[in-house]
């Protein structure tokens, strides 16, 4: 079909072509940068989480969700305020979700698994992802949901004669770098940080000489949360909520961060931005590979190195 | 002597054997209630039409049973959610049949369910109304004795857009598609390019993109139709999906760049709001419009619509019109076949032969299931998003109501080799158009 439809034309053809010779690297790199930005917030919160309580949480999709939502209705009840609002609002929607549901999560029940075996851990985490799906439903109902007020806030930037909003290709690629480098900040430089990789490490020897684990694995269940919170809240501007959002988001967190290796925060963050970019190129090439993509790319990487791209076959990292 | 003594009773016997089996076919008792079986989406994405769609349902039904129900009886609903997904969907329809032995079903929503729950309906004798699902290839392939559509399917609906846009746009040029990556996108896409090739054969295709359903970003998209600019840019997407397309093409001025066709887009208008600006070209899914501008002053039509205003806090949307067919043909199947019985209780059997070319109405223009093979007939409606006082979303203008029967695929072709036989002048069809509020 489409083939037939495809009859050359010699100025769109060439026009074609000076597109991609000239402004196509430019253009899908700036759409492949917002992508990947929301989708390492998310993933690096899924990777940490693995990284320290080795709980691959299912539930993360959800926390995402319920950030989205619940920065949405912030937003929206703050906008008459003062349009400006809606940022604290999305921060403040982040923590909310990151400390209630995240500490819940991890004191009601995570906690009471560690240790155990790794399908009774899937099946919580999964169960929690179904129970949050529900709730979603019964407190935001079906009908898709849109507050795009800190996007509209801010102008559009034109390059190469395409509109962008400044929202998308500077603030959430900011928020990105930030949280990267603000993770590494607080992981290798503070003392509760080093006190999370000493547990990551040997919890047993952590222990001995007198580390909380269960405060360590709290807190680092609850930035984790956090951040899954933060990427459903900065993308709330962009995107109708809907029931599911959970379900999009979190498989692709787990190709984003089965593909860098679980655990590793810079690999989470160049493997997000690979797959960002290869998807916006194959937009503009192959579009009907766009789905594909990042599942060839976490195939082909797990096939020749089953323990991801910055993973280590032993030795644990964070 | 005795021989026919035993011959007698002989006979007796088998007459009142057969007087038991037979008696339900000739004259059935009145049953208590009418039992209902309802697929519809209350979970997932879809969810959107299916929630306003049970809602609709249970108005219904509510003023069936208040005015006597159904030849005097009423009418009792159960709900499965086809959002459970395949087998569970199967399971729990095997179970409203055979364990709740309900009397008829409305499935579906997804044309997904339909094709796995139409086979099942027939093998279970059970009359079905199809009052939602658009695939047009399900009755094209088979014909049915137990599964009706109580409205059209996707050619008739996607054609209607397209000889609404010839009619409109004439001189554009170039074309590209931003639909959903599933069946419906699939094959909305092949019936609107198919009937392009034939009545416009100039039009270049210069993109067909097809995004992850539920995609929540389309900047890429956006970014590559920016960059190719194309006259007219096509979309069947629907949902969260289609608001999320809309509102982030038009932050990037992509709406004002290209001519925007909404293939579905009627059930956004209401969420949308403000969002969406004029000029954009929008499809019904039949004549669906809360201010269907023949309809417009049928206080019936006023009072339902306003009823499910109160109830849900918006005005109708096409699901909501298309259910109300699916209760008008049961209703219609059930009088036609109690007035062929003599005013008696019919069978089920009596119930299906009526269903069989029936003429009903629901909230738009009249329609019919056709006899050759049980495909409803529905008018369809298009217009163009225009502001209007009084209202915090966009209305429809410029409105053209098609007739069914000139944009259905003719009973016993297939809809894809029947486009490839139309030509130009098919789009030059009468059409009256109806200017908003007039």
């Amino acid at each position: 079909m489409r083939g037939r439809h495809r009859a050359p034309v010699p100025d769109l053809s060439s026009k074609l072509r000076v597109l991609m010779n000239s402004t196509l690297f430019v253009l899908a790199s700036l759409d492949g940068l917002s992508y990947a930005a929301l989708v390492f917030l998310v993933s690096v919160g899924l990777s940490l989480i693995f990284g320290v309580l080795r709980i691959v949480n299912v539930a993360h999709g959800s926390l995402y969700a319920f950030g989205a939502y619940l920065a949405a209705t912030l937003s929206l009840l703050v906008t008459p305020i003062s349009p400006w609002l809606t940022y604290p609002a999305l921060l403040v929607a982040s923590l909310v979700i990151g400390i209630v549901a995240g500490g819940l999560i991890e004191r009601l029940l995570l906690s009471r698994v560690y240790g155990r075996e790794e399908v009774l851990q899937l099946l919580i985490t999964f169960a929690v992802f179904m129970i949050m799906d529900n709730l979603q439903r019964m407190i935001w109902g079906v009908q898709p949901i849109y507050a795009a007020e800190p996007l509209k806030l801010l102008p559009n930037i034109s390059i190469f004669g395409v509109s962008y909003t400044s929202y998308q290709v500077i603030v959430l690629p900011i928020v990105a770098v930030l949280a990267l480098f603000g993770l590494r900040y607080f992981l290798r430089r503070t003392l509760m940080g080093s006190v999370i990789l000493a547990v990551t490490e040997d919890r047993e020897a952590a222990t001995a000489i007198g580390i909380n684990a269960q405060k360590v694995y709290l807190i680092t269940f609850i930035i984790g949360a956090t951040l899954a919170a933060l990427g459903g809240a900065l993308a709330s501007p962009t995107t109708s909520l809907v029931p599911g959002m959970g379900t999009e988001m979190i498989v692709l967190s787990f190709a984003v961060a089965a593909t860098a290796g679980l655990g590793q925060i810079e690999g989470t963050a160049i493997t997000a931005l690979a797959i960002g970019m290869a998807r916006a190129f194959v937009i503009y090439l192959q579009p009907e590979f766009e789905v594909l993509v990042p599942y060839l790319i976490m195939v082909a990487v797990l096939l020749v190195r089953p323990e991801g791209l910055f993973g280590a076959t032993k030795l644990r990292k964070i | 002597m005795k021989r026919t003594g035993n011959t007698l009773k002989l006979l007796a016997g088998v007459s009142l054997l057969l007087g038991v089996l037979s008696g339900p076919a000739a004259a059935q008792d009145k049953p208590k209630e009418i039992k209902v079986g309802i697929t519809t989406f209350l979970s997932g994405p879809a969810a959107v039409f299916g929630e306003p769609g049970k809602a609709a349902a249970e108005m219904i039904a509510a003023d069936i049973n208040k005015k006597g129900g159904i030849g005097g009886v009423p009418l009792a609903l159960s709900f499965i959610d086809e959002g459970a997904g395949g087998e569970a969907l199967v399971s729990n329809y095997r179970r409203l049949v055979q364990d709740e032995k309900v009397d008829a079903t409305f499935a579906s929503i997804s044309s997904g369910s339909c094709n796995q729950l139409v086979p099942l309906a027939e093998d279970l004798k059970m009359l079905n109304f199809m009052w939602d699902c658009g695939a047009s290839s399900i009755l094209e392939t088979k014909k049915y004795r137990y599964n009706f559509r109580s409205q059209a399917n996707g050619t008739p609906e996607m054609l209607a857009v397209l000889i609404y846009l010839l009619k409109t746009k004439p001189n554009f040029k170039t074309i590209a598609v931003v639909n959903q990556d599933y069946a419906w996108g699939r094959e909305s896409w092949e019936i609107f390019s198919t009937a392009l090739k034939q009545m416009k054969p100039d039009v270049q295709i210069v993109a067909e993109l097809f995004p992850k359903f539920g995609a929540p970003d389309y900047s890429t998209e956006i970014s590559r139709l920016m960059a190719l600019r194309p006259d007219v840019v096509l979309t069947t997407s629907w949902g969260g999906d289609l608001d999320t397309l809309v509102r982030q093409a038009g932050q990037r001025g992509l709406l004002q760049q290209s001519t925007f066709v909404l293939g579905i887009g009627e059930s956004s208008i209401q969420r949308l709001g403000k969002d969406l600006p004029e000029g954009l070209i929008i499809g019904a899914r039949g004549d669906h419009w809360f201010m269907h501008p023949e309809k417009k002053n049928d206080a019936e039509f006023k009072a339902f619509n306003e009823a499910f205003r109160a109830k849900t806090g918006s005005m109708p949307i096409y699901p909501v019109y298309h259910m109300v067919q699916a209760f008008a043909a049961l209703q219609g199947s059930y009088d036609k076949a109690i007035k062929a019985n003599g005013g008696k209780w019919p069978s089920r059997e009596q119930v299906v032969d009526a269903a069989s070319n029936l003429e009903f109405v629901g909230f738009g223009r009249p329609l019919k299931l056709r006899a050759e093979d049980n495909q409803g007939l529905e008018a369809q409606l298009v217009g163009v998003s225009k502001k209007a006082d009084g209202f915090n979303h966009m209305v429809l203008d410029n409105m053209m109501i098609f007739d069914a029967a000139a944009i259905t695929t003719p009973a016993g072709q297939k809809s894809v080799e029947w486009l490839k036989t139309l030509k130009p002048d098919f789009a030059k069809m009468d059409v009256p158009v109806f200017q908003h509020g007039k």
